[in-house]
């Protein structure tokens, strides 16, 4: 697994940066560094992972000042240009709010902030982020957050449909979010946002290791 | 100098669940003729600029670009003088 070398982006207020970093470096044994906001580039990178946490506070809306940040004025373009990049929790608002993926997270339904395992269904595995799971496999990931709401147009969710970019759904949806959408891939494939947490179900220690597999896909898919 | 106010409210068309919560809250204080409830931020920028019209044009630029999110949120502007 050498070819990948992983960039997790730290925001002040990313708080999932860690588990991240620790399950690509220590449980995938793959090459991984940290990226200050305030870099001005990836440099070598070739999988950047936007964490989970409140960046900048969630001030504003959440990702809303992110999206301007340094270094992300490096990761659009590079996700323009192909690259992998991969949102989590607040990654995804991130990405929604940068325009790298469509729609965007609204506030949940019932107003509360919810921590708990769910249950996920894989609608599309022909992706690089889905490749080592079963279509319509059910998986269990926890979620933590309180603006995980999806929405979109119906013509961006027409759109979403009809190009497979919906990769898992909630069997039971916790959040209010339009078509159960949990995450979503971007037309051009290689960028995607999900709000469940995988990096919290990728060793035993945590519980579950049904996250691992995201992972271990988007590695494959870069050999 | 001119004075930006900005009010933005998720759009009509999306359920804005804190306003209905607060809308239910109303009701059972018993003011039945409030029908509807929308929450939402108010933004105030401070523009040094010579015209109306200049302070306007930047404050929907402003809008557009980063404080409201054109997704799921609406917004209206009012620029008035201040000496």
């Amino acid at each position: 697994m050498g070819a990948a070398k992983v960039g997790v982006v730290v925001f002040p207020g990313s708080n999932c940066d860690h588990d991240a970093y620790n399950v690509f470096k220590n449980v995938l044994n793959t090459d991984t560094k940290f990226l200050w906001h305030k870099d001005g580039s990836i440099g070598d990178r070739n999988i950047i992972i936007l964490p989970g946490g409140f960046s900048y506070g969630d001030y504003l809306r959440c990702g809303a000042i992110s999206k301007f940040s340094n270094i992300m004025k490096d990761v659009i373009s590079f996700a323009n240009k192909g690259g992998i990049v991969i949102g989590i929790c607040n990654g995804f608002q991130v990405l929604c709010e940068a325009g790298l993926l469509p729609g965007a997270l609204m506030r949940n339904k019932n107003l509360k902030f919810i921590c708990k395992t769910v249950t996920l269904k894989v609608e599309n595995n022909k992706s690089i982020f889905t490749g080592e799971y079963k279509i319509k496999e059910e998986i269990n990931i926890p979620i933590a957050h309180g603006e995980g709401n999806y929405f979109c147009d119906d013509e961006t969710l027409t759109s979403l449909i009809g190009k497979n970019q919906i990769l898992f759904t909630y069997t039971d949806n916790p959040n209010g979010s339009i078509n159960n959408i949990a995450g979503i891939q971007n037309a051009n494939r290689n960028v995607l946002g999900l709000m469940p947490h995988p990096e919290r179900a990728s060793e035993e220690i945590t519980g579950n290791t049904d996250g691992r597999r995201l992972f271990e896909s988007v590695i494959e898919s870069v050999l | 100098m001119y004075k930006s106010k900005i009010n933005i409210t998720i759009r009509k068309t999306i359920l804005d669940p804190q306003g209905k919560a607060v809308e239910h809250s109303l009701k059972s204080l018993g003011y039945e003729k409030i029908i509807d409830t929308r929450i939402g931020k108010y933004i105030e920028l401070i523009i040094d600029v010579k015209s109306e019209d200049e302070a306007e044009k930047i404050s929907k630029e402003a809008c557009e670009k980063l404080l409201a999110n054109s997704v799921m949120e609406d917004f209206t502007i009012h620029v008035e003088e201040v000496k």
